[in-house]
């Protein structure tokens, strides 16, 4: 017989002080009108549950055959799933056996079953009309010509960066350019600043960011602004393609293919539809609606041209004035 | 020495001056070389021209102070107040002999003396840029080498942003103010005269 005796980590009213009903009260309201945290639950689905139920929570308990006892173990941290988190992802309503083998439904899990190859994410997304915006293929054609496919090989899969329970299309779906920037690095962030993850792949250190990265004027504000991405793929004038990580040495170090008028980030950062929409509510909202300044980059035609009329008049009286003046002369 | 000649402009404000014309002609060449780089036009590197911007802009910062409290401390405060009675008239009187008295061989109506060596459009031009102008393009500028002193989001509008576009305005308006000063200067009967008292510190009486 099974039986599943998880942590739980609900929340437990005997272990509240009740000396406040007043807190009392204001956490029940607090509860009640949440709704973000009762979408999360409602949009995963329910056939999830009980594979949830251990695989949110640091252990697990199993009837032990050998010992004929109830055994309790550490849960493998790789398998543990933020269920909130997870109810945020594109894949929120997908049922587990949707990608895992349908036999992890019986408990304890068969040991076989690891050997089995996961789907890929091309599995679904190759060749699906729905999908076609996204250009799976291209990304995958761009991809195999990268740093990481060409020094790992097919072990570095899409969920390498792209943890496929939590991703979000950010970069289509946020109206903040600070959103996609910070969901995009934390993308590298989680293996480049992280020697545990980086050394599943690698047998070195993670390499120190800040010191590789000196030469970089204002670094922090750079990092916090743009992506990654930004400098070390080749730009595609297309969303979603630039999947082409340059070795180091190749990566952009150019300051002006961003600081100038043809920004490179035009073709890139700020090609999302965000930022299209704003700049096609016109100039003058263009305007007084800038979330962010790039040096160079920034060049509004009015203030340009009010600054080339004060200069020329400028000019033309001063030389009115020195015709003047010769001539009397 | 002359008996025409008074001095003018004691040693610390030439010095002041000088090391702040350095500093405004390499903010303004490396200012324009940032503003309007291209792939296809570089003056000079970005990355230098940045270098470049941030030492001159932290010099004419701290020449600024040497200014602020220079003028605090010695009399040479004196020729930048302004009385607001009757400021419009002399201002008017002074462009009437720009415009058409000074061709007319008329007297200046402001001569310069001890106790005036500003005419008054000088002096009001002069209170605006160096108690507006530069300060603003200072404190915009020193906001902008430490972005993460800067108000994030002003109404929806990035606090870099708005510094941005005011440090590059203003830096235009002190561009603008550096072509009129450096023309008015050549007024007056031999055009590299003020140049020269700005060196040696005195003005010659009879040169006016």
């Amino acid at each position: 017989m099974l039986k599943f005796k998880s942590r739980t980590s609900a929340f437990s009213f005997n272990s509240l002080d009740m000396r406040s009903s007043f807190q009392f009260l204001l956490i029940i309201l607090f509860l009640a009108i949440s709704p973000k945290s009762q979408a999360q639950e409602k949009a995963l689905a329910p056939e999830n549950d009980l594979c949830l139920k251990c695989h949110t929570h640091q252990t697990f308990t199993f009837q032990n055959n050998l010992t004929k006892k109830e055994d309790k173990r550490m849960m493998n941290p790789l398998y543990i799933l933020d269920k909130n988190h997870f109810a945020t992802g594109v894949h929120a309503k997908f049922k587990c056996t949707d990608c895992h083998s349908a036999d992890y439904t019986t408990y304890p899990h068969n040991a076989e079953l690891k050997l089995e190859p996961l789907s890929t994410c091309l599995d679904c997304h190759g060749g699906d009309a729905k999908y076609a915006a996204y250009q799976f293929e291209k990304i995958d054609e761009e991809f195999q010509k990268s740093v990481h496919f060409q020094k790992s090989g097919e072990s570095f899969t899409c969920s390498k960066c792209h943890n496929q329970h939590y991703y979000q299309a950010k970069s289509r779906t946020s109206s903040e350019v600070g959103d996609i920037v910070s969901f995009s690095n934390d993308m590298c962030m989680s293996c480049h600043s992280n020697n545990t993850k980086f050394q599943l792949i690698n047998d070195t250190l993670k390499p120190a960011l800040a010191k590789i990265h000196e030469w970089l004027p204002n670094q922090e504000l750079h990092f916090k602004k743009v992506r990654c991405i930004e400098c070390h793929t080749q730009v595609v004038d297309s969303l979603s393609v630039s999947h082409n990580i340059l070795p180091k040495e190749k990566a952009l170090k150019n300051c002006i293919e961003c600081h100038s008028k043809n920004s490179m980030l035009e073709a890139s950062l700020y090609k999302y539809k965000n930022i299209q929409s704003r700049s096609e509510q016109g100039k003058l909202n263009s305007i007084i609606s800038n979330k962010s300044y790039v040096i160079g980059a920034y060049q509004n035609v009015w203030l340009n041209n009010l600054s080339i009329l004060i200069f020329v008049l400028t000019m033309i009286g001063i030389c009115i004035h020195l015709i003047a003046r010769i001539i009397k002369k | 020495m002359s008996e025409n000649k008074i001095y003018l402009y004691p040693i610390w404000v030439r010095i002041w001056h000088g090391l702040n014309a350095l500093c405004i002609l390499t903010l303004i060449i490396t200012g324009i070389n940032l503003q309007f780089s291209n792939p296809g036009f570089e003056l000079i590197n970005f990355n230098l021209a940045i270098n470049l911007h941030n030492i001159a802009g932290i010099l004419l910062s701290v020449n600024y102070l040497f200014f602020f409290f220079g003028n605090i401390l010695s009399s040479n405060n004196k020729y930048y107040r302004l009385k607001m009675k009757g400021l419009f008239k002399e201002m008017t009187v002074q462009a009437d002999y720009y415009t058409s008295g000074m061709f007319k061989d008329q007297p200046h109506p402001f001569p310069i003396s001890e106790k005036r060596k500003f005419n008054p459009m000088q002096k009001v031009m002069y209170v605006v840029v160096m108690y507006i102008f530069v300060p603003g393009v200072i404190i915009t500028g020193l906001a902008l080498l430490f972005p993460e002193t800067i108000i994030k989001e002003v109404y929806t509008v990035s606090g870099i942003f708005i510094t941005a576009v005011f440090h590059a305005s203003l830096g235009f308006l002190i561009s603008i103010f550096l072509i009129d000063h450096l023309y008015v200067c050549t007024i007056g009967k031999h055009p590299l005269h003020n140049f020269k008292s700005m060196i040696n510190g005195y003005h010659d009486l009879d040169e006016h």
